[in-house]
């Protein structure tokens, strides 16, 4: 019996118009694009340049900010006024004003001020611009007065050691592949056959609902996996990136992920009537696990309160789990916490489901 | 009461809206019934409660002999359900479509062809064609044969005329005659009164409660007003003078004449005739031209509206 009702899942998914394309594109657009467009290194800042000294000093200082490759000069403009012009139609994110007669009072061991305006519409980059801006004078002006070889900091960067963006980013992507098509194509399914009708026509017949909602999980369970090895693939094709620890922790934090977030689809099912309203649930919950998941900001510097929030948000765990699998290659010992959080999850979904229903009946 | 149902009092409500008040009713083995009611009268609510789908708040109801709450998984095997909403899968086809519902019932689409062959071949051309493209008597076709398909003792059509063509409507019924002669018991609800004529009995339903069970025929002649048909050049002054008139017990508006009924006590001291030229004197009087006065025999409809 399961056989057939398989059968006709598949085949249902198979003839949507959409569905297919976008659960196999979806990964592969996510893994390609996402890790470069979501780039927080501070790359490319549009720097403006307003130097009244055009002297050999002033000019020794531009060079050197512009070498740092942090910066990209957008503009060398003869008064600050005009400079704040390009800030103001957005061509410019910083600017660096060297007042007239910097060489000479320089030159009299007096103190010179050079005037640094960000634009903070970005706070990151407006920030993070002028903080390097003020670590590259400071340094400039260490030089000047012979003291540059006093000390240097030599940062070194465990598990990623050239501080790779992609490599942080791409199995916390991988998380969210298997995050969408778990919970939230069960939840759509579940809810289209609600809104068809179709589900009165099988409540008439003796399927037990068991076997019914088992027919609606497995057929997303199995695109999960194979959509988890997509792109394991496209992971190592295209970003060069194997995991350290073993496949067998990621295929089996995975189910029981799988497990947790189907429950929480039946859940969204159930409290929906169609495919609006679970639409609109899911991505209610989507949205906060994602922001909470410290794929894009680091969980340790979000406030406490965001810190304890993310305790209860499964997709956090399972980024940590892929980070410490592909770049640390924590093994199943090291992660015993993080399967004990999983399996947590996965029975309170499911049981929240069940609970859910059971008010229906 | 082999395969016969059997209804107790029943009660249902939504919040505020009593959908079944107390109803009762027994449908005999291999009758075809119909349940005959406006929109929002009870049926497909009564429908779902003895389909299994639905808790009554009070009563008991039993299909075949068996209870729909204590042996809800044995009836579930016993009935076809066909809702007043087609709900078979668009995305498969209609041969798929069989398939899977016979499956599910555990048994073949071969076993039962038998049942289904004469409603089946009217579809069979079609049978690679996804269900959602159907046209609407064939998409009501193959829902028929996939609430047969596991040969079920009971069947439940739910308004399953509404929204088809008139010449459907007819060879839907002429399907229904067919399969009674296999011994299943039909309970088919409709809203529309001229259809009630092609059931064994029917019940007349308003606000979650009978009006009226009975033959067709039996039904028409406990009408026992006196019935007649006007028609005049200006239908809408006509209804209003007609009601005006002091001999009129009710007049409805029926299609293109208006079905006019006398008090009985008008006739008491009075012959049908009589009481005929006074009314078309006195609508002569309110300026009506090209009369036309009937008398008819009641249908199914007048009967209703007479049931206050």
């Amino acid at each position: 019996m399961l056989r057939y009702l398989l059968e006709k899942e598949f085949k249902q998914i198979r003839r949507d118009a959409i569905l297919p394309r976008i659960i196999f594109l979806l990964p592969v657009l996510q893994l390609l694009i996402l890790p470069f467009a979501a780039n927080f290194e501070m790359r490319n800042i549009n720097l403006g340049i307003v130097d009244q000294d055009q002297s050999l000093t002033s000019r020794r200082l531009t060079d050197k900010v512009l070498s740092s490759g942090y910066f990209r000069l957008s503009d060398v403009a003869p008064s600050y006024d005009e400079a704040l012009q390009r800030i103001e139609n957005n061509t410019t994110d910083i600017l660096l004003e060297i007042p007239s007669g910097f060489e000479r009072d320089l030159g009299r061991e007096a103190e010179v001020e050079v005037l640094i305006a960000a634009n903070a519409v970005n706070g990151t980059k407006g920030g993070m611009g002028s903080a390097y801006l003020t670590q590259i004078i400071e340094q400039f002006n260490a030089e000047r007065q012979g003291l540059a070889t006093v000390s240097r900091v030599m940062p070194r960067f465990l598990f990623n050691p050239h501080l790779n963006y992609k490599n942080y980013m791409v199995p916390g992507i991988l998380v969210f592949l298997i995050t969408i098509i778990s919970g939230f194509l069960t939840a759509l399914n579940i809810v289209s056959e609600k809104e068809r009708g179709t589900i009165e026509q099988i409540n008439v017949t003796p399927i037990p609902k068991a076997l019914f909602l088992l027919s609606k999980l497995i057929p997303f369970w199995i695109i999960g996996f194979i959509l988890l090895t997509i792109g394991i693939l496209i992971t190592w094709i295209v970003y060069g990136l194997t995991p350290l620890g073993s496949f067998g922790v990621i295929y089996l934090f995975s189910a029981i992920y799988v497990i947790a977030f189907t429950g929480m689809g039946l859940a969204i099912s159930s409290i929906s009537s169609n495919q609006q309203q679970a639409m609109y649930t899911a991505f209610f919950f989507l949205i906060i696990f994602a922001l909470l998941s410290g794929l894009f900001t680091p969980v340790s510097s979000m406030p406490p309160w965001a810190q304890t929030l993310t305790l209860f948000n499964p997709v956090r765990y399972f980024v940590e789990v892929m980070r410490m699998v592909y770049l640390k290659g924590s093994t199943l010992s090291d992660l015993s916490g993080y399967f004990g959080a999983v399996c947590l999850f996965a029975i309170a979904f499911n049981a929240l489901a069940v609970i859910s229903y059971r008010k229906k009946e | 009461m082999e395969n016969g149902i059997n209804i107790e009092g029943v009660s249902k409500g939504y919040g505020k809206v009593q959908a079944l008040r107390g109803l009762s009713l027994t449908v005999r083995p291999g009758e075809l019934f119909g349940l005959i009611g406006p929109d929002g009268a009870g049926k497909t609510t009564l429908f779902r409660i003895l389909t299994t789908l639905l808790l009554a708040d009070q009563g008991r109801a039993t299909v075949c002999g068996r209870d729909v709450v204590q042996e809800m998984m044995r009836i579930r095997q016993l009935v076809g359900y066909m809702p007043g909403r087609f709900s078979l899968y668009p995305d498969l086809s209609v041969e798929e479509n069989l398939r899977f519902f016979a499956t599910v019932f555990q048994t073949t689409v071969e076993e039962n062809m038998d049942l289904i062959r004469d409603i089946y071949v009217q579809i069979e051309s079609f049978r690679k064609r996804r269900a959602g493209k159907l046209s609407g008597g064939m998409k009501q076709k193959l829902a028929l044969c996939c609430a047969m398909i596991h040969r079920p003792e009971v069947l439940f059509l739910d308004e399953p005329t509404t929204g088809v063509d008139p010449v459907s409507r007819v060879e839907f019924w002429d399907m229904l005659d067919q399969l009674k002669t296999q011994g299943i018991t039909i309970l088919v609800s409709t809203p529309y009164m001229d259809e009630a004529s092609r059931c064994d009995r029917i019940a007349l339903m308003r606000d979650g409660q009978l009006l009226s069970v009975g033959t067709p025929s039996a039904i028409r002649s406990s009408y026992t007003h006196s019935l007649w048909a006007v028609r005049s050049a200006a239908m809408y002054p006509l209804l209003k003078d007609l009601r005006a008139f002091p001999a009129t017990f009710s007049c409805f508006a029926f299609g293109d004449t208006h079905h006019l009924a006398f008090r009985e006590e008008a006739l008491k001291n009075k012959t049908e005739d009589q009481l005929k030229e006074e009314l078309t004197a006195y609508l002569v009087e309110k300026k009506h031209t090209d009369l036309l006065l009937t008398k008819i025999e009641p249908g199914i409809e007048d009967c209703f509206m007479s049931l206050r």
